[in-house]
C-alpha cells in the first residue's frame, strides 16, 4: 500500500507540473465523457482546443480569445492578491458590475459630446466603482470583524439588482422604445472600447490586463507590499511580528481587486458588451475565482490559465453548432478541469510513499 | 471603425465560400441559438421541437445545428460570427437580447439571412418573429378568474420588456371581467429561468393566499411548487403537465415548427425577405395544452369560446374600454389598440396595484 507524506517545502516540480497533470487528466475523462455521448472524444477534443488556434477561421478565435479572456484576467489578478494573504474576496462579480455601471453612467453622462478625456474618465470611474463596491466588506471586516466571504457574495446580488434597476429606469436608452437597456456604448466612439489594432481582439482591456499581471508580478516579487502579502498568508503570525497591519492589507487587497474587476466591468461595457443591460454579467467574476487558482495565484499563471478557460468557452461553442455538443457536457468539462486540478494539487504538497511492509 | 471594413473585406469573402458550399452540397445550413438549456422544458425547449420540426419537414435538404447557453451580450456577437462564419445560410436567434448583436454581425454577413425573436430592430438580412403571446394570456387569464376561490392570482414576471407587460395586462383585463373581485400579485424575478428563484416566487405568492399562479419565465419550478403545496398554475411556452399533472390547467403552448419550415424553405427557394411576423392564435403560433380535467365544463367552455373569436379576428385582446393605472383613457368603448402601442406597452391598465420596475 502506499502513504502520503507531507514534504518540507512544496515541490517546485510538481506545483509545474501539476496544472499540465490536470489539463492532461480533463482530457482523458472528458473524452470519456463525450464517448459517452456518442461523439468522437478526438474530434471534441481537437474541436475545444485547437479548431479555435489553428482550425478554419482560427483568425477570427484567436482574437476571441483575448477578448474572453482579458476581463478573467484583469479580475483574477486582483483576486490572487488578496488570496495570497488569506483575505477571501468573493464578490468580485459585483465589483465588476459596479465598475461598469460607473464607467457607463460617465459615458452616458457626455453622450453625445466628442472629448478625447471622456474614455479616460469612464477608466477612473470604472475602478473607483469596483472599489468603492469592494470597500464596503472591507471596512466592515476591519471595523467589526464581519467575514469578507459572505458580504462581498451578498453585494453580488444587490449589484445584480443594481444593475436591472439601472438598465429599466435610470439609464434606459430614451430612444429605446421602451424596451430595457442603455445605448450603446461602443457605438458612441468618444466612449467606445475599440480594437487597437484592428483584427486582433487587443482592446484597451487586453492591455489593461498585461499591465496588471506586470505590475503584480513586480508587486509580489520586489516589493516590500508584496512579501507581507505573503508572509500574511503563509505565517499570520509571523506577519504581525514582523509589523504587517492586517487592517491595512485587508482595505488594500480588497481595494486592489475592487479595482480591476471594476476596471474589467468597464472594458467590457463599454466594448464587447456595448451597454448596460440586464443580463450583462455572465460570471466573470465568478470564473475569475477558477482562473486565480488555476493559475496558482502567481501572474504568469493566472496569464496562461485565463487564456486556458478562455479556449473552452470559445472552443466549447464551436464543439456545440460544429458537433453538436450539449452545452451541459462542455460545463462538466470546465468543471473536471478545477476538479482534477485541486486533485493533483496534492502531489506539490505530498509525496507518495510504497509502505514496503505492508506489501509483503 | 477600422474593425468593421476590415471585417467587412473578410467577411464577405467568408460569405462567397460559405454560398459556394451550400450549393456544391445542395444542403441549406441553418443554426439556432438559445439563452437557455433545450432541456427547460419551457421557451427553449419549445423553439428546439420547432427546429425539430423543421427539420423533419425538409428532410436531407437542411442541416441544423444548435448552441444553448449562450448569454446575452459579446458571447452572443461572438456565436453569431462562428456560426456565419462555418457556413450557415439561416440563423436564428431565439432571445430579444440578441437584438443589437444580430445586427451588428448581420452587418457584416450580407449573405446570411439572420432571423431574431420577439425583437423590433430589422436589415435587408434581417427579419424578426414573435407570437401574440398575450392572446394566450387573455383565456388563461379568464380561466384564472373563474377558477380563483381566494380572488389572488399571483403573476411571476421575468423583465418588464413590452412582452411580459402585455402578458400582465391582458391576463388582468380578461380575469377581471369574469371576476371583479380578482387581485393580481405580481413578482419580478429578473430572470428568465433560475429554477430557485422562480419557485422562491411561487411559495412567496401561495404564503400570501394565492391559489393560481401564472409565469412568465421559462422553467417548470414554479408548476412543481404548485403541483406540491395543491394550487392551479398554468404552464409556459410549452406543457408543463409533466411538473403538475393536477396544477396545470393548461399552458400557453408556442409552436415555431411551421415557421421555421417555412422560412428555412423560402432561402432553399430563394425567397427569402426582410419582414416581420406576429402571428397569434389564428395563426396556429399560439396554442393551448389540454385543459385540467378539474376544470368545470362551463369554464372550458367559456375559454373556448374566446379562443375561436379571438382565432375568428371578431375579438381583441385590448379593445376599449380600458383606462391606464392611473385613471386616464387608453382606449375608448370599442376601440382597438393599433399594434405599434401594443408593442411598445409599458403601463399597466388600471387596477392592478404596484409599479413596473423602474
Amino acid at each position: 500500500m502506499f502513504i502520503l507524506e507531507k514534504r518540507p517545502n512544496p515541490s517546485r516540480f510538481w506545483t509545474g507540473a501539476t496544472p499540465v497533470l490536470a489539463v492532461v487528466l480533463t482530457m482523458i475523462a472528458g473524452g470519456l465523457l463525450f464517448a459517452a455521448l456518442g461523439k468522437n472524444p478526438f474530434e471534441a477534443i481537437r474541436t475545444i482546443f485547437l479548431d479555435p488556434l489553428i482550425g478554419d477561421n482560427a483568425w477570427y478565435y484567436r482574437a476571441q480569445l483575448l477578448v474572453k479572456a482579458a476581463p478573467l484576467v484583469l479580475i483574477a489578478i486582483g483576486l490572487s492578491l488578496g488570496f495570497r494573504a488569506g483575505i477571501w474576496n468573493i464578490g468580485a462579480e459585483g465589483q465588476y458590475i459596479l465598475g461598469a455601471i460607473f464607467g457607463a453612467g460617465v459615458g452616458l453622462w457626455f453622450y453625445p459630446s466628442q472629448h478625447w478625456y471622456i474614455f479616460p474618465l469612464m477608466i477612473i470611474a470604472g475602478g473607483f466603482g469596483g472599489w468603492l463596491w469592494a470597500m464596503i466588506p472591507a471596512i466592515l471586516k476591519t471595523r467589526f470583524g464581519t467575514n469578507e466571504i459572505l458580504v462581498s457574495l451578498m453585494l453580488v446580488y444587490v449589484a445584480k439588482n443594481l444593475l436591472a434597476s439601472m438598465a429599466v429606469g435610470l439609464m434606459r436608452n430614451p430612444e429605446g422604445s421602451g424596451f430595457p437597456g442603455s445605448r450603446d456604448l461602443s457605438a458612441y466612439p468618444s466612449a467606445a472600447n475599440l480594437e487597437i489594432f484592428a483584427g486582433t481582439g487587443i482592446h484597451w482591456g487586453v492591455v489593461a490586463a498585461v499591465i496588471a499581471v506586470i505590475a503584480s508580478y513586480i508587486l509580489l516579487q520586489r516589493h516590500m507590499l508584496g512579501f507581507q502579502i505573503r508572509l500574511t498568508g503563509q505565517a499570520p503570525r509571523a506577519a504581525r511580528f514582523a509589523g504587517v497591519k492586517p487592517e491595512r492589507l485587508v482595505v488594500f487587497c480588497m481595494g486592489m481587486s475592487g479595482i480591476l474587476a471594476g476596471l474589467a466591468g468597464m472594458f467590457e461595457v463599454a466594448g464587447p458588451a456595448g451597454k448596460i443591460s440586464i443580463d450583462f454579467a455572465s460570471g466573470y467574476g465568478f470564473t475569475a475565482i477558477i482562473v486565480a487558482f488555476l493559475g496558482r495565484l502567481h501572474p504568469i499563471g493566472i496569464l496562461l490559465a485565463g487564456l486556458l478557460m478562455a479556449l473552452t468557452y470559445v472552443g466549447g461553442d464551436i464543439a456545440q453548432s460544429n458537433i453538436g455538443l450539449p452545452s451541459a457536457a462542455i460545463q462538466a468539462f470546465q468543471g473536471m478541469l478545477l476538479f482534477f486540478l485541486l486533485a493533483v494539487d496534492l502531489l506539490s504538497n505530498y509525496r507518495i510513499r510504497f509502505n514496503l511492509k505492508e506489501a509483503h | 471603425m477600422k474593425r468593421r471594413t476590415f471585417l467587412a473585406g473578410t467577411a464577405a469573402t467568408a460569405g462567397l465560400a460559405a454560398s459556394g458550399a451550400a450549393f456544391a452540397a445542395d444542403v441549406t445550413k441553418a443554426a439556432y441559438i438559445y439563452v437557455g438549456p433545450v432541456g427547460d422544458m419551457g421557451y427553449n425547449y419549445q423553439h428546439d421541437l420547432g427546429r425539430k420540426e423543421m427539420e423533419k419537414a425538409l428532410g436531407a435538404k437542411v442541416k441544423a445545428s444548435i448552441v444553448e447557453n449562450v448569454p446575452e451580450g459579446a458571447d452572443a456577437e461572438r456565436v453569431l460570427t462562428q456560426l456565419a462564419l462555418s457556413g450557415n445560410n439561416i440563423i436564428f436567434a431565439t432571445s430579444f437580447g440578441y437584438m443589437d448583436a444580430v445586427l451588428n454581425v448581420a452587418k457584416k454577413f450580407p449573405k446570411v439571412k439572420f432571423e431574431h425573436a420577439t425583437g423590433y430592430k430589422r436589415a435587408d438580412n434581417v427579419a424578426t418573429y414573435s407570437a401574440r403571446f398575450y392572446e394566450g394570456r387573455a383565456v388563461i387569464g379568464t380561466i384564472a378568474g373563474r377558477m380563483t376561490k381566494t380572488n389572488k392570482i399571483g403573476y411571476i414576471a421575468s423583465f418588464p420588456i413590452p412582452e411580459v407587460i402585455q402578458g400582465i395586462n391582458a391576463a388582468y383585463i380578461h380575469a377581471k371581467k369574469v371576476n371583479p373581485k380578482v387581485e393580481f400579485k405580481i413578482v419580478w424575478v429578473s430572470t428568465w429561468a433560475d429554477p430557485a428563484k422562480e419557485a422562491d416566487a411561487a411559495n412567496a405568492l401561495i404564503e400570501q393566499g394565492v391559489d393560481v399562479i401564472m409565469q412568465h419565465t421559462d422553467t417548470t419550478a414554479a408548476m412543481t411548487v404548485a403541483e406540491k403545496k395543491g394550487v392551479f398554475a398554468f404552464g409556459q411556452s410549452s406543457n408543463m403537465a409533466a411538473a403538475g399533472p393536477k396544477a396545470q390547467l393548461t399552458a400557453i403552448v408556442d409552436e415555431w415548427g411551421p415557421y421555421y419550415t417555412d422560412r428555412v424553405k423560402a432561402v432553399m427557394d430563394g425567397t427569402w425577405k426582410s419582414m416581420d411576423t406576429w402571428g397569434g392564435i389564428a395563426a396556429g403560433m399560439v396554442t393551448f395544452a389540454p385543459f385540467n380535467k378539474d376544470m368545470p365544463e362551463a369554464v372550458a367552455k367559456e375559454a373556448n369560446d374566446l379562443i375561436a373569436t379571438i382565432k375568428s379576428g371578431a375579438y381583441k385582446p385590448f379593445t376599449g374600454p380600458l383606462n391606464k393605472q392611473d385613471g386616464s383613457v387608453w382606449l375608448k368603448d370599442g376601440e382597438v389598440a393599433d399594434d405599434g402601442v401594443i408593442a411598445g406597452l409599458n403601463f399597466y391598465v388600471q387596477g392592478i396595484v404596484g409599479d413596473i420596475p423602474k
